[in-house]
């Protein structure tokens, strides 16, 4: 006998150990997400998968799914928290998405899309963050860093150099670079890792690459956030956690 | 297109804050439809008439955020003079690249443009009276007034300028098609 969960009315089937976004990506229903990558142990951070899980508000991604869960998803209500989220973080950073290279490729801005974010809505932060461009073929601008760790799981499960890490609490959590001068350029991460070709939005970018496609011809030109998404499938075993 | 018998023409304001125009130039760029916008509205304070001062208005549409005293004020005066106002473009939205000096303390920023920049002559800061007082930041203008409605894009496209006006002019609330929704 399948075990089955039923998410906005629809089931679908999971397997021992899947969580509640496997078993949605495996059936292609959608579940918004930034933090997330199929390709690595999730991390729970962004809360844009969060969906109601027999009544209680859960991350997706992380929560596994159980025989007979009742989940609802793509509603008003947690849309609109989503949307929040979003917004939230647009003014934390500093995102000119107009003179960033990653526009039409980044997806904070397809979320954005997605979700009909139309103003960013909260009082912008503006906070001083650095570039480091020491690098010869790799600029982080953290501006642009919405602290999903994508690349700090990439480097350290996927390159196995541990090149990035978060530091400091709350509002002054920030990305820092493992080297003792604290500078990309004097790690050992090569423009061929993983890590530099993971990051969702315009914080991580590889030189020499600018504008090589042209606005209106980029991934999010062609296609939404959803289709994007559930394109990508899982490629490594699930970890049998 | 609505043809009901209209006794007056929706009145329309707009202004260029800390923008570069680009929003307006994409306004002119919905090319032979001018023509029936004209139909339809009529202008007022706006850099197509040259009227000073915003008067009572049906639609303020504000393309530029809040950079200087004198933005603050002629924001204000087009939120106590439209019933509708509009932020356009990303500038009016989120600051966008005028907002790059955010992080820069001012005086950092006036001595590096008037004083250090290679091929300034004279080297002065200006200090005219007749110059309005910079902000330390720029400011979305959602941040200082009530915005009813935001048009993104950078500039918005013709067509997203021209369903979105449409919609207002004629009384429904403006939808953004998905495809029309951009950022840069
Ligand atoms: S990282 Fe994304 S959201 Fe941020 S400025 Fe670049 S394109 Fe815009
Ligand atoms: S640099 Fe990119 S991948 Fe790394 S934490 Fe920041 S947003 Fe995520
Ligand atoms: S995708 Fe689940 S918390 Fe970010």
């Amino acid at each position: 006998m399948n075990k089955a969960i039923t998410i906005d009315g629809k089931t679908l089937p999971f397997e021992d150990g899947q969580t509640i976004m496997d078993a949605a990506l495996t059936a292609g229903v959608y579940i918004p997400r930034l933090c997330h990558n199929p390709e690595l142990k999730p991390h729970g951070s962004c809360k844009l998968c969060v969906v109601n899980a027999n009544g209680r508000n859960v991350t997706s991604c992380t929560m596994p799914a159980s025989d007979g869960m009742v989940v609802t998803n793509n509603t008003p209500e947690l849309n609109e928290d989503r949307k929040a989220l979003v917004q939230m973080l647009f003014v934390e950073g500093n995102h000119i998405c107009p003179a960033c290279e990653a526009s039409g490729n980044c997806q904070l801005q397809a979320a954005g899309y997605y979700l009909r974010m139309e103003s960013p809505h909260f009082t912008h932060f503006y906070p001083p963050r650095r570039v480091d461009a020491s690098h010869p073929d790799i600029f982080l601008d953290l501006n642009r860093c919405i602290l999903c760790e994508l690349c700090v799981r990439a480097s350290r499960d996927i390159d196995k150099k541990n090149v990035f890490g978060i530091s400091g609490r709350g509002i002054d959590s920030h990305l820092v670079v493992n080297s003792e001068s604290g500078r990309l350029g004097d790690t050992n991460m090569a423009v061929t890792d993983k890590a530099a070709h993971i990051c969702p939005t315009g914080a991580i970018l590889i030189k020499r690459k600018g504008y090589t496609i042209p606005i209106g011809k980029r991934t999010f030109d062609q296609k939404t956030l959803s289709e994007f998404h559930l394109g990508q499938v899982k490629q490594p075993e699930p970890d049998g956690e | 297109m609505n043809n009901q018998a209209r006794i007056s023409k929706v009145k329309i304001a707009t202004c260029s804050l800390a923008g570069c125009f680009g929003c307006h130039t994409s306004l002119l760029d919905i090319d032979e439809r001018l023509f029936d916008l004209l139909g339809m509205v009529e202008f007022d304070r706006s850099p197509f008439t040259d009227i000073k001062h915003c008067g009572p208005c049906d639609i303020g549409i504000v393309e530029g955020g809040v950079s200087n005293a004198e933005n603050a004020r002629v924001l204000r005066e087009f939120r106590d003079n439209c019933k509708v106002l509009v932020a356009i473009g990303p500038c009016a939205i989120t600051g966008n690249v005028p907002a790059l000096r955010n992080n820069i303390d001012l005086w950092d920023c006036f001595q590096e443009v008037y004083l250090y920049d290679p091929g300034t002559e004279g080297n002065q800061i200006p200090n005219d009276p007749e110059l309005p007082l910079p902000f330390d930041k720029v400011y979305p203008i959602y941040e200082v007034v009530k915005v009813d409605y935001f048009l993104n894009g950078c500039p918005p496209s013709p067509d997203a300028i021209w369903n979105f006006l449409t919609d207002l002019i004629e009384g429904r609330k403006p939808e953004i098609d998905y495809k029309l929704l951009r950022y840069d």
